[in-house]
């Protein structure tokens, strides 16, 4: 016995530790969240686009779909997607599953946070959920919630008790991020394993990291903006409302100069960041995957870290881009214009270092780098857009028309969706012991390509002609406004029958996960050749630990990209030097 | 900067008219704006073919040994081209951004107000004293002929003229003032290139010079309620000899339509 | 067989889950924070020399100070967040239907009962430190780890008592403030600058609600828990927050007061 133990330890506890707080348990609970939103927000898309295509349709037991149900399909498809799918996946679902794995951790810092974090996060979605089935039905002021429309009840449909549902969901959400953003960095910052310094850190873990460090200061800030907008609806106060307004009929007086602008100012100091946070991981996990299939390091790995520290940074520098026609002052439009512009050119490196790690490698075209090649073409085709759009001219063109919809739907939610098929192929190994399907892979990511270029490329088109985005129809508008809409509609259309598509082109998919999960575990210990702290086979015992230790401990010896200059071999990290590797 | 790109962007509005699909164009500012436009839209394009091509060349290619050695010249030399590039392109859209907002309208502006409410859009002409009459929100009473709540003891309110429909000539500056009654409202002219939000407590100036004759869309951009899709309204520019004879008819039967 | 993450539960090996259970990771040493130079105690970079869990005597107190203080900076940006509306809204305007500019904020004049709050939680900040050093007593934990009773925790315990005390004293005298607004007919409702004061007091005050709940939770680990470490934790993590609340209080109220 060792001698400690009859001192502070007298009483070594044996029972094991409580089953829900393990970090690979609460990933996969954090995953099967996302999967019900990304059911739920996917559905609620497709019943959007059948009836803006058709909108004399009626949806069977229901009948037609009206405008202001609409707008609550648009509210919570956008809620649903943004946090529940693209925060939670990646971030925490993903970020938890592999971040102790990948820096040599057996736990996150915090565990029992991070289970509080996970049933804040369940209470949110069900309270989200829920919203449409009060009286009045679901919130319709979309995810940004601009008041008025979402400060005072009697201003539509569902700015009753679907708003206060909303924002509670949206409160809880926060919490929630909060204390898993907290968790996450403690965990990197402390739990990393011997050997394993900032530099040796995956490009992954910097994602995370940087996400992680970007939640704290933007849900922050929401907190307090909700706690405002609550009390403007509940407790007669005007933080974001006017002197005097009329609203259907009545005169509604407010003591105080509030601005609805505040609001914008408060909530886009979140939603920028917000964004950012939904597509780092994926940026991260592209860089590694690429370089893993390429068989060479990533290209200018240590600005890579610079540049993912940068984008975070940015990333809260800009939140006035979303508000040049808001009524700002145009010298606030200039400013945020050179913001945003700066950050085309850490997003350029990360494309340009991308296509330097591919270039001339014949990398093997697996699922999971066909995904990460499909990633660094939709964050392309959708970053390109954003320096159009952070010119406050052509903003005041194009804001809030379909070409916006295009751009952040290709950036962020298409990107997006191409990260965690990235990460689910990717990791499904080192998950489930067997490996997807390749062939059946291969047919979801050509469709899934396809699919999602032929929905969102021509919207930029329709936002060009004029189209505003929101619309609950393009008919029944009288005047060169109804021409112009109605012009719109074959193009529409079309988009529907893309987005029809592309849900299909997700059976392969579900196919695939049905067949592989039924199937035996057959998965080799390290199937991609991967250098990095998951795939080590077991925690090795380094032999000065092993003496005094009565557990193993993981070590790292390199950073994690050693291939040999042919590719032929590599060094994982977990490997102890036994030759001399080219330089770091 | 300014000459290769200019001529650049001559040429791209010769190719590029009818492939973006822009609506016709009706302002004074709007061919400029619309020369950036289709610039921004065609480099981004071309930046987009090019790094598929290099994405595609770079698989295609065979096996090199080893990654690149020369960082500098692959990651900093294309990141200083499109630094110039992006550079050059927000100058340009600062100019244009400047002369449309830095500077107030020319004081011989024409005054036109429009007020968004859920799901209308009103316009309020200042009438022959040029003075815009007070209004006060307990008098709204759409269906009492005072959308705007004119307050009618005020001198300056009874020449007003209330239209549901914004009407200006064709070659003269106008001064817009925007308000919004109840939530915020998106002020949007396709035709003019211009959009501006209404918010309530707030009015704000936006300023355009009507080009060519016609009837063009007035669409509302910020989600506003349930009705949003259908808050539009017409934007008709008439030669100046048909404005000044629609505007003495308004006045004349007292406003309303 | 595939590589597992960090392995599930099938397999019940003694991997750490929590520290806690065992190997507090003194090595065999007392929990304090002497270096002795040898043994390869170089003082350098413990998380990433030595496994997690095997950082020596502070290891977790170390991770739990960093969690709180990523914390703390949220917190922090919650009232950045409140203040920076509270300016914005401050110097803002409207314009009336006669065309007047107007800026109808009022300054709330505070009540005198905050300077006396002020100066309780000041009290009960220093009581805390007292608490505080009481855990990292060198003389006591040599005592304790020699098992000669809880030296420690009885004397925190006692600090941690008072500060509790005056914390609940705090928070009743904002309560008194409030009132005695109220009966001045200063509402929550009533013009902006009331909307801020009670908007930011509020959340201050829950915040201090919280710290005190954190005081009693650390009281209720001093009597129960038989970890040093984890008592450490409790009291240390708890004074900081402690701490951090006062500070941020007397910004509010020098902002509040002088600002308006």
């Amino acid at each position: 016995m060792n001698p400690r133990l009859t001192t502070e330890n007298s009483k070594l506890r044996t029972e094991p530790a409580p089953r829900f707080t393990h970090h690979r348990t609460l990933g996969l609970a954090y995953l099967a969240l996302s999967t019900i939103a990304l059911l739920a927000g996917t559905a609620l898309s497709l019943l959007m686009r059948l009836h803006l295509a058709w909108p004399a349709w009626s949806l069977p037991l229901h009948g037609l779909i009206l405008p202001e149900e609409y707008l609550g399909l648009v509210t919570l498809h956008g809620t649903l997607m943004l946090f529940f799918v693209l925060t939670i996946a990646p971030q925490w679902g993903f970020g938890n599953l592999l971040v102790p794995a990948q820096i040599g951790a057996s736990s996150m810092a915090f565990p029992r946070w991070n289970r509080a974090a996970l049933i804040l996060f369940a209470t949110a979605l069900s309270t989200l959920l829920a919203s449409p089935f009060v009286p009045g039905g679901s919130a319709i002021s979309g995810w940004t919630a601009y008041p008025p429309l979402s400060a005072i009840t009697i201003a539509g449909p569902g700015q009753a008790g679907g708003m206060d549902l909303w924002l509670a969901a949206i409160a809880f959400f926060a919490l929630a991020s909060l204390v898993a953003a907290v968790n996450m960095l403690a965990t990197i910052i402390t739990m990393r394993c011997p050997g394993m310094a900032w530099h040796r850190l995956p490009l992954t873990v910097w994602g995370w990291f940087t996400a992680a460090l970007l939640s704290i200061p933007a849900f922050s800030v929401l907190l307090a903006a909700l706690l405002m907008l609550f009390s403007d609806r509940h407790l007669h106060t005007s933080f974001f409302l006017p002197a005097t307004e009329v609203v259907n009929g009545l005169v509604l007086h407010s003591p105080g100069d509030g601005s609805p602008l505040l609001w914008l100012h408060l909530f886009w100091f979140f939603g920028h960041p917000e964004v950012y946070i939904a597509v780092l991981p994926g940026i991260g996990l592209t860089s590694m995957v690429l370089a893993n299939f390429a068989r060479r390091r990533v290209f200018a790995y240590r600005i890579m870290i610079a540049v993912t520290l940068l984008i975070g940074l940015l990333g809260i520098l800009v939140w006035g881009h979303h508000m040049f026609v808001a009524g700002l002052s145009p010298f606030a439009g200039s400013t945020f214009a050179i913001s945003t512009m700066a950050i085309a050119l850490p997003a350029s490196a990360e494309v340009l270092s991308w296509l330097a790690t591919v270039w001339g490698s014949k990398p093997r075209l697996t699922t999971p780098m066909l995904f990460a090649l499909g990633f660094v073409s939709l964050f392309v085709a959708g970053g390109l857009t954003g320096p159009i759009l952070a010119q406050p001219i052509l903003d005041q063109y194009l804001h809030n028309t379909m070409f916006v919809v295009a751009h952040f739907h290709l950036i962020m939610a298409m990107a997006g969706v191409f990260g965690l098929y990235l990460a689910t192929y990717y990791w499904f190994p080192l998950l489930a012991g067997r490996m997807l399907n390749d062939g059946l892979g291969r047919v979801h990511f050509y469709a899934t390509l396809l699919g999602a270029y032929a929905t969102f490329l021509p919207m930029h088109l329709a936002g060009l002609a004029g189209e505003p985005r929101h619309y609950a129809q393009l008919t029944g508008v009288a005047g060169p406004a109804g021409t112009l809409l109605k012009n719109l509609l074959p193009l529409q259309r079309h988009i529907t029958y893309a987005a029809i598509f592309l849900a299909a082109a997700q059976l392969p998919f579900v196919w695939n996960l049905v067949r592989t999960l039924s199937g035996p575990r057959t998965a080799s210990a390290n199937p991609w050749a991967a250098t990095t702290m998951e795939w080590a086979p077991a925690p090795v015992t380094p032999p000065e630990a092993a003496a005094s230790s009565h557990f193993a401990v993981p070590c790292v010896y390199v950073g994690p990209c050693e291939y040999s200059p042919d590719g032929n071999s590599f060094h994982p990290q977990w490997e102890p030097l036994t030759k001399v590797l080219p330089k770091e | 900067m300014g000459t290769p790109l200019n001529l650049a962007s001559i040429a791209c509005m010769r190719l590029s008219d009818r492939f973006w699909g822009l609506p016709p164009d009706a302002s004074l500012h709007g061919p400029a704006f619309d020369r950036h436009l289709l610039l921004n839209l065609w480099i981004a394009l071309g930046l987009l073919a090019l790094a598929h091509l290099l994405l595609l060349a770079g698989l295609a290619r065979r096996r090199r040994k080893g990654a690149f050695h020369s960082q500098a010249l692959l990651e900093f030399l294309p990141l200083a081209a499109l630094a110039v590039l992006f550079g050059g392109l927000a100058v340009r859209a600062e100019a244009l951004w400047r002369d449309a907002r830095y500077t107030g309208p020319d004081p011989a502006a024409m005054q036109v107000e429009v007020v968004g409410m859920q799901f209308a859009w009103y316009v309020r002409y200042p009438g022959p004293d040029a003075t815009f009459g007070r209004t006060r929100p307990e008098l709204v009473a759409p269906g009492e002929g005072n959308p705007l709540g004119l307050d009618p003891t005020d001198r300056h309110s009874s020449d007003d003229v209330i239209s549901g429909q914004l009407v200006l000539p064709a070659g003269r500056e106008v001064d817009l003032r925007l308000r919004a009654l109840d939530v915020i409202h998106g002020f949007s002219v396709p035709a003019l290139r211009l959009k501006q939000n209404a918010v309530p407590g707030q009015t704000i100036h936006v300023h355009f010079t009507p080009t060519t004759p016609g009837d063009y869309a007035i669409l509302c951009t910020q989600l506003c309620g349930a009705g949003h899709y259908r808050m539009a309204a017409t934007l008709r520019v008439l030669p100046p000899a048909d404005f000044a004879m629609w505007l003495s008819r308004h006045q004349s039967t007292g406003g309303e339509q | 067989m595939p590589a597992t993450l960090t392995p599930p539960q099938l397999e019940p090996r003694r991997v750490i889950d929590t520290p806690r259970d065992a190997d507090n990771g003194a090595g065999g040493r007392p929990p304090v924070d002497k270096r002795t130079g040898g043994n390869g105690d170089d003082g350098g970079d413990d998380f990433e020399r030595a496994a997690a869990g095997r950082r020596g005597p502070r290891e977790r107190l170390a991770t739990a100070r960093i969690g709180l203080a990523f914390s703390l900076f949220g917190i922090l940006l919650i009232f950045v967040g409140l203040v920076s509306a509270f300016l914005v809204t401050k110097s803002s305007y409207h314009v009336d239907a006669y065309d007047r500019v107007i800026n109808s904020w009022l300054p709330t004049a505070l009540p005198t009962i905050l300077w006396l709050n002020t100066a309780v939680l000041f009290i009960s900040s220093v009581t805390a430190e007292l608490a505080r050093r009481a855990m990292f007593h060198e003389q006591s934990i040599m005592d304790e780890w020699f098992g000669l009773g809880k030296p420690t925790s009885k004397r925190a315990t006692v600090w941690l008592a008072v500060t509790l005390v005056f914390g609940m004293l705090f928070l009743v005298g904002q309560w008194v403030a409030w009132l005695q607004l109220q009966m001045q007919r200063v509402y929550y409702a009533s013009n902006s600058s009331g909307h801020f004061f009670y908007l930011i007091t509020a959340a201050h005050a829950l915040h201090l609600f919280i710290g005190t709940a954190l005081l009693i939770g650390a009281l209720a680990v001093l009597r129960s828990s038989k970890q040093f470490a984890t008592r450490q934790i409790w009291v240390d993590t708890t004074v900081w927050y402690w701490h951090a609340m006062g500070v941020l209080w007397v910004a509010l109220f020098v902002l509040l007061d002088f600002f308006q």
